[in-house]
Order: structure tokens, then sequence, then C-alpha cells
């Protein structure tokens, strides 16, 4: 089966400063269906703007990137609009969901646009539910995000990116904002949307969370530098479980302490 | 997009800040509501000063004769003596599409009647007067075609006159002296109020032209003729062909008359209400910009506030020209419903005014349209710059904007 990411010899250089930045400097990378990347590096080693342009948002100073057979250097800026809402899902460091907008009526954003235009608003809900069911979020679908916790926020956010199907999705430092037990949770709805073959590629910086990933890829000044499957991958189910028996375990010691 | 989901975007967004957006909309809403009750009370006020210039009668033409000139001293319009009775008679019998014409002599006198007296206006006219003036009787009756032949001494008088005179009785039948002949009155005109010029209508004695000039005045030529056209579109020809005719009889001498009509005397008269409801139009649209500026201040500040959300928008496929329109449409909203309360508040406020201060207030439809529509356009106009300045972002810069 060919890729869906297929990317040659690509370069970025930032030209808008004094001193020209050469902030990705040569990478080639093929990415297979139902893989589950992880993008680590130090800041400044390239990763977050490898992943704007394999995000469409940003396009490369030289090289080549097919998404899905397409090559997008053949395509202006609405076309690539088009692409990043059929084929691709973003998820963020900082959730981004729309203020004072419902969670489903957030969810429901990217079928406002691109070839849904057409499509009935019914079939549009109905959609966006059935995405906030997958990340387990259906009960809260008229919750603002002010009334919802990070990880909530996270997840609806996920539904977002999940709502047109995508080929790929694209998540920034998506535990970037949460802590160790909400990191779990959302990367446990990540290992299921996995299973279910759907290919991921987010940045992270954690070496804890890139274990959850199938596949770890290194970024140093540009250039990759390690390409690894992960050997002891970390599955979410299990880590939550671990961390709930340790969280009884210490209400437990807590409640022994005060009774003694 | 599809516009109808464009449509509920916008509506979201201007739910999502509905103080914000009220208080947008009511700067559309005063300048709109100025437009409407400034309109409102200068086109009250014009229809006010036509129904005035109706009261001289309708369909009219008036001769005058032309200015007198001895010896390098040339008099106003008016001053020759060059028209006469025999001109009015010609014009009744050789102009067609005529409904009724008097010869006019004017002159003030003392009147004598019941132990009082009074100066007023006694006028020379022919029957059709009160017809051609549209000035019916209120009792009695006008003298006739019988009377003017055989220089009768009868007369008619204003409401004014009869009230100075004969405060407690009834006029008709008595006796008026004029230059101590003695008129017989045959009836009382109607009260007509004060003409546009500011003078009392009423304070006049009608008597037969011929009398005037041989019993009271003793002149030779008449004041003016007052003509009335069978309908509307006959004033232009009526006109030409008194003109043709008067020429005519002159027989190749300077024409010394001048035939004016009515419309324009109207127009001469609405011009002052014409450019005070375009003065008061132009304030209230002052207000209008004003309002519009708001708009757009506040869709500039919107833009920058939301330019996360236009970056969320844009990465997940909304094209420029979809936010362009999202944002186009929210100013346009928001100028137009503003324009709608405007009209309600305008019309309400016309309304309260006539009926507070007793003016004449007339709500013309089309300005109701002309600003619902100028709201818009406002709308449109004030909207576009934040939302063109929205559509050209780049999606990676307003996702980092903080």
């Amino acid at each position: 089966m060919s890729p869906v990411v297929k990317i040659q010899d690509l370069h970025k250089i930032y030209e808008s400063g004094e001193v020209p930045v050469h902030a990705v400097r040569g990478v080639s990378l093929e990415i297979q269906r139902g893989e589950f990347i992880a993008l680590m590096g130090a800041s400044g080693s390239g990763k977050s703007t490898l992943m704007n342009m394999l995000g469409c948002l940003d396009r490369p100073t030289r090289g080549t990137y097919e998404l899905d057979g397409i090559d997008i250097d053949e395509l202006d800026r609405n076309e690539l609009a088009d692409l990043r809402n059929q084929k691709l899902g973003f998820v963020f460091q900082g959730f981004n969901l729309l203020a004072r907008t419902t969670a489903l009526e957030n969810v429901e954003l990217p079928m406002l646009y691109g070839r849904h235009r057409k499509v009935s608003m019914e079939k549009i809900r109905e959609r966006a539910m059935h995405c906030l069911e997958i990340v387990g979020l259906a009960n809260r679908f008229d919750h603002f995000p002010n009334q919802l916790s990070g990880g909530q926020q996270q997840r609806v956010a996920i539904a977002r990116g999940l709502v047109n199907e995508p080929q790929v999705l694209l998540a920034d430092e998506p535990t970037g904002n949460l802590d160790s037990k909400t990191s779990v949770e959302v990367m446990g709805v990540f290992q299921k949307l996995n299973e279910q073959g759907i290919t991921i590629v987010m940045v992270t910086h954690e070496l804890d969370i890139a274990k959850y990933c199938r596949r770890n890829l290194i970024l140093r000044d540009g250039v990759v530098v390690r390409d690894e499957m992960v050997a002891d991958r970390t599955i979410a189910e299990e880590e939550m479980q671990r961390i709930k028996a340790a969280e009884a375990a210490a209400k437990l010691t807590h409640q022994a302490k005060s009774g003694a | 997009m599809h516009f109808t989901n464009t449509l509920r975007v916008a509506l979201r967004a201007l739910r999502r800040n509905t103080l914000r957006s009220l208080l947008t909309a009511l700067g559309m809403i005063i300048g709109v509501a100025a437009v409407i009750t400034m309109v409102s009370i200068g086109s009250g006020a014009k229809a006010q000063v036509e129904a005035q210039v109706a009261s001289l009668g309708q369909n009219l033409i008036t001769v005058m004769p032309g200015s007198y000139s001895s010896g390098g001293m040339r008099g106003g319009f008016g001053s020759s003596v060059s028209l006469t009775p025999e001109d009015a008679d010609a014009i009744a019998a050789e102009v067609a599409n005529i409904d009724g014409l008097s010869a006019e002599v004017r002159d003030r006198n003392q009147v004598l009647a019941n132990g009082l007296n009074w100066n007023t206006n006694v006028n020379g006219v022919g029957p059709d007067y009160p017809y051609v003036r549209n000035w019916p009787m209120e009792s009695g009756a006008m003298f006739t075609e019988q009377d003017v032949k055989s220089l009768g001494k009868v007369c008619v008088i204003g409401k004014t006159v009869a009230d100075q005179m004969f405060p407690n009785e009834d006029p008709v039948g008595q006796t008026l002296r004029i230059r101590n002949l003695p008129f017989r009155i045959l009836g009382v005109l109607t009260p007509k109020g004060f003409s546009i010029f500011g003078s009392d209508e009423d304070d006049v004695v009608l008597i037969p032209y011929t009398s005037h000039m041989r019993r009271v005045s003793r002149r030779t030529s008449i004041s003016m003729i007052r003509i009335q056209a069978a309908d509307a579109d006959k004033v232009a020809q009526v006109k030409q062909s008194v003109e043709d005719l008067l020429t005519q009889r002159r027989r190749g001498r300077e024409p010394d008359f001048t035939v004016r009509t009515q419309e324009e005397l109207a127009s001469a008269a609405t011009a002052t209400a014409k450019t005070m409801t375009g003065l008061l139009a132009g304030i209230a649209g002052v207000s209008l910009i004003v309002g519009g500026i708001g708009i757009m201040n506040i869709m500039l500040v919107s833009v920058t506030e939301r330019t996360r959300e236009i970056g969320i928008r844009l990465a997940i496929g909304a094209h420029g020209k979809d936010v362009l329109t999202q944002f186009l449409i929210e100013a346009i909203l928001l100028s137009s419903l503003g324009g709608m309360v405007g009209v309600a508040v305008g019309v309400g406020g016309s309304q309260a005014l006539s009926s507070y201060n007793g003016w004449p207030v007339l709500v013309p439809t089309t300005w109701i349209f002309i600003s619902v529509a100028g709201s818009a356009l406002v709308g449109i106009i004030s909207g576009f710059y934040p939302a063109y300045k929205a559509a050209q972002l780049d999606p990676i810069d307003a996702l980092r904007y903080e």
C-alpha cells in the first residue's frame, strides 16, 4: 500500500529576520496508514515547523510533500484549505476551541466548510454527536469549553479533528497543558483511535508520552537523528489502572493514618 | 461554505457577544431614527406649505400686467396699466379648456356698516371667483354675471369683515357702504385663514369688478386675471394659448404682461421647505455615518480579538472567502437590524412629536426603504475592511496569536 505521507528532502528556510533561519534541513519520511508516530526534539529542533508543513499550514522552501498521493506544491491557498478540511484533523496544545460555543457546535465546525457545504444540518449534527460519543463526551454536548476540564476540552478537540474522517490526525503537544493523569486519559483516546486504523502523528517533548506511540522520530537541528519503533509501548488502559490503584492506596494509607 | 451555514456562523458569533452587538446596533438605531424623524418633520412642513398653495385654487394660471416704464424709470411687475377687462373677456371667449376665469381689481377702502367702520381689501372680481379660488360660500350666494353687467351695488364679504362689522347679527341682506355707496351683502365666504404670505385672506369685500372700476376705484385697468384650467395636464397648454392670445391682441407691441402657473408659485414656496428637509436629513445622515464608523470600529476590534478563532477556522478548512463573508454578514446583520429598529423608533418618535407638539409630521415610505437599504450599505462599507483583514490572516500566525 502506498504511504499516506511521503516527504523527500524537505527544507524550510525563514527569510523574515536579518539572518535566514534554516529550520528544517532535508527531512525524508514515509508514513504508512495506521501508524502512530511521536515527533520529538528539543525546542528549536524544527519539529513544529515540520508539523506545520505536514499540516499543510506552511509550504516547504524545497523538497516535495505528497499527502495521500497529492503533491501539495501544486495547490493554491483554497485548495490547501480544502485538503486540510478533508484529509487532516488537527489537535492543538491549547485545545483551540471556540469560546462561548457548545462542545457540539465546536465539533460541527469543520463540517461547515469544504465539501460539506451541501450537507444538511441534521446530518452534520448526527455526525458530530457520533464523534463526541467516540471520545466519551456525548453527555456533555451542550457544555461550553469553560464548563469542561482540560482533558475534556482536549477530547472535544479530538472529536473535532475526527469529524471529517481524516487520513491523518495531527496533534501538536496534545498533552502539553494537561496533568499526568489527564494526559494518560487523552493518550488512551489516541491509542483507541489508532487501533481502529487512524493514522496519528503527534509532536511531544515528553519521553513517557512518546512511549504510547508505535514509532518515535527524533529531530535535532532540522534533521532526523533517530527513527525507531517503540519496543516497550505503554498501554494507556494499564497505566490508568496503575494510577487508580496508586490513588486508592494513597487514600488507604491516608485513612489508615488518620484512623490511628 | 453554504450561505445558510455562513449566516448561522455569523448569528452565533453575534449571539456570543450580545451586549456588544446591541451597543453597536444602537449607533445605527439612533442614526436611522434621527433620519426618519427629521425627514418626517421636513415632509410634514412641506406638505403643509403645499396644502396652503393648493388652497389658492387648483390648476390656477394668473395673468399679471407687465412692468411700467416711463422716461427710464421702471416700475415693478403689475405697475403697468395694460391689462383690461376686454383681455379677460377675450380669454374667456377664445381659449379652450378653461373651467373658470375671473378678472380682479384690488384696492383698500374704509367700509362702513352697522354704525362701525373698518379698513379692508375691496376687490372687484367676477362671479367665477369663489370657484376659481376653491372658496365656497358659508351663507348666502355669490353675485352673478348679471350683477357684473349691470354694475350692481352688491357684495360678498369674508369672515373677518363679517365678524368686525356684524358681531351679533347675520350680515346677509344688510348694507355695506363703500365710498359712501350702499352695497347689499349677498353672502359670506367660508373662513380661509392666512395665506402663505401671511396676510388674512378673510379680511376682504368682493364686489363686481365692473362696479369696482366705475364706481369705487375709477380705474381703467385690472390688477390680474385668474384662470382655472380644466385639468392639470392642460395647464401648460392654456398658459401658452393665453400668452399667444394676449400677444396677438397687443399687435406687435412689446408684451406687457406675465402669465404664471400655480406650479411655479408652488415650487417657489416649497423650495424653502425642501431646503429645510435636506438640511435636516443631512444632519441626520452625519449621525448615520457616525453609526457606520462605530460598526467598523467594533468589527476591527472583533477581528483582532478573534484572531485565534479565525486561525482555527482557516486551519480546519475555511477559505479566505468564507471568513470574509462571515464578518461581512455580521456587519450587515448588525447594521440592518439596527436600521430596522431605527425605523420603528423613528416612526414612533415622529408620531409622538406630532401628537405632543402638534407639528405636522409625515413619514415618507420611500425614506423608510432608503434608511433600511442605506443602513445595510453602511454595514457593507464599514464591514468590508475588517472582513478583508480577517480573510487575509495567515493561519499559523493567527493560531499563535495571544
